[in-house]
């Protein structure tokens, strides 16, 4: 009698509190879309944030109730896209495949050292200082868009400058965002041919500090005026789909190289 | 009198975070930022709130009765367990907005030992009803106090100069204490 009060007590309340979430559950269910959790399942579940929500699991939401396409996954790419609008129904448009680029070729031997930096070694707080480098517009290689890479597709290189994993990288933007010189951008893999320099010094004052760095000689710009175009003593690409494969090889007689083709490996 | 006391007491001078040091878990894991340590602070408030009615019903009409006291942990567990799974039930079907505010914070609850501390403490010192549910709100807003002031010291602290081996836990365990030191000094004002 004894141990049977306990027993049946502590058996009652469990089954007291079991039905009554079992009758909760009934009363308060919540009827999800079954496809938020098949979409959610397509996306890369990286929760990188690069789509601008919250997560993939509001990224999956979103596509779902049809705020966002099915195509706004940055990080998925094509074959995110197609399961989505597989899973949705509808027909996936076309994802355009992008690539981190570094837009400075300042490695240790190319750029002049004006100082030894020793502060805290990321390159937000270098850039603060002014950095090691005697330009002021390049690359601090401390590598805080490494270590922003939420996909391991980046490294830095012996030479100083961060590399990009081309079979890595997801176009996320989080080493965009990370560069506090704004050195790295998105760009479509089709464009291959980039000018690898930002820094604005007049033509002296660039070479001095550092062998690669954009002249703004005109060269590049006077082979294809349509599509390059010399701003702030810094040469840009306003169209690349506008220069013909032909000009190529004129574009690179650039002097300081700092405008080119991408190499295959190597060249982020 | 005796109920504003009590409700006083649990508050500032019995503090479950600062005096008896219950629920350190999701006071530093929830302590970043001072809007999530809010909601924490609310929910916990409202499973407390809860959590005290029930056990209190149950304590007094089933345990004391069949002689049952040493079942409490058990039976309390339960008590907490199913509470907090109706109650986010029932903020997923009310709230959307809220339900996604709170998110994980409200299932982890259930394993915040501050809800069982409250039980457990209510039946140790024979509060009678009201006393019992004016103890359990007047925990939670204590709790939400002193997560809230955590949350806003150490919003400060993550631009402070902190040593090496003292980042993270280790300056936010040495802030608490310092807290419940400040706290200490409530506990002259009753008797």
């Amino acid at each position: 009698m004894n141990t049977l009060v306990p027993i049946l007590t502590m058996g009652a309340l469990g089954f007291f509190f079991a039905f009554g979430l079992v009758f909760a559950h009934r009363r308060l269910a919540v009827h999800l879309d079954p496809r938020i959790e098949k979409v959610a399942g397509a996306l890369p579940q990286s929760n990188c944030g690069a789509c601008g929500y919250a997560g993939c699991q509001a990224m999956a939401e979103a596509m779902v109730s049809g705020k966002a396409a099915p195509n706004s996954c940055p990080a998925g790419g094509a074959d995110t896209a197609a399961k989505v609008a597989d899973v949705l129904g509808v027909r996936p448009a076309e994802v355009i495949k992008k690539l981190a680029r570094l837009h400075c070729r300042g490695t240790k031997e190319a750029a002049v050292r004006r100082s030894q930096y020793l502060g805290l070694q990321t390159c937000y707080a270098a850039h603060l200082m002014g950095g090691d480098k005697l330009c002021t517009y390049g690359c601090l290689g401390l590598g805080d868009c490494v270590r922003a890479c939420p996909f391991e597709a980046m490294f830095m290189d012996d030479d100083g400058l961060p590399v990009v994993i081309e079979e890595k990288c997801t176009a996320c933007g989080k080493c965009v965002e990370a560069c506090p010189r704004n050195l790295l951008e998105l760009h479509p893999t089709s464009q291959n041919i980039i000018v690898f320099c930002r820094s604005k010094d007049r033509g002296p004052v660039a070479r001095k500090a550092c062998k690669n760095a954009c002249i703004a000689c005109g060269i590049c710009s006077r082979a294809v005026p349509e599509a390059i175009i010399i701003e702030n003593n810094l040469a840009m690409i306003t169209d690349y789909k506008k220069i013909p494969p032909e000009k190529l090889l004129e574009i690179e007689k650039c002097p300081t190289g700092a405008i080119g083709r991408l190499k295959k490996e190597n060249e982020g | 009198m005796e109920l504003f006391v009590i409700f006083a007491s649990s508050i500032l001078i019995n503090n479950f975070v600062l005096y008896y040091f219950l629920g350190i878990c999701p006071f530093l894991g929830v302590s970043k930022k001072i809007d999530a340590a809010f909601s924490m602070g609310v929910a916990v408030t409202f499973v407390m709130a809860l959590t005290a009615v029930v056990s209190w019903a149950i304590n007094h009409w089933i345990l004391i009765p069949y002689k049952l006291e040493y079942l409490q942990i058990v039976a309390f567990i339960l008590v907490i367990a199913s509470l907090v799974q109706l109650v986010e039930m029932f903020i997923r079907k009310t709230s959307p907005p809220l339900y996604q505010a709170m998110g994980i914070y409200l299932p982890l609850i259930t394993v915040n030992c501050c809800i069982m501390g409250l039980a457990l403490l209510a039946s140790l010192k024979e509060y009678n009803f009201p006393e019992t549910v004016v103890f359990g709100v007047g925990a939670g807003i204590g709790f939400t106090i002193a997560i809230v002031l955590m949350a806003a010291i150490r919003e400060e602290l993550e631009m402070a100069d902190v040593p090496e081996t003292l980042k993270g836990a280790g300056i936010a365990l040495i802030v608490t204490g310092i807290i419940a030191l400040a706290f200490l000094g409530f506990s002259g004002m009753i008797k």
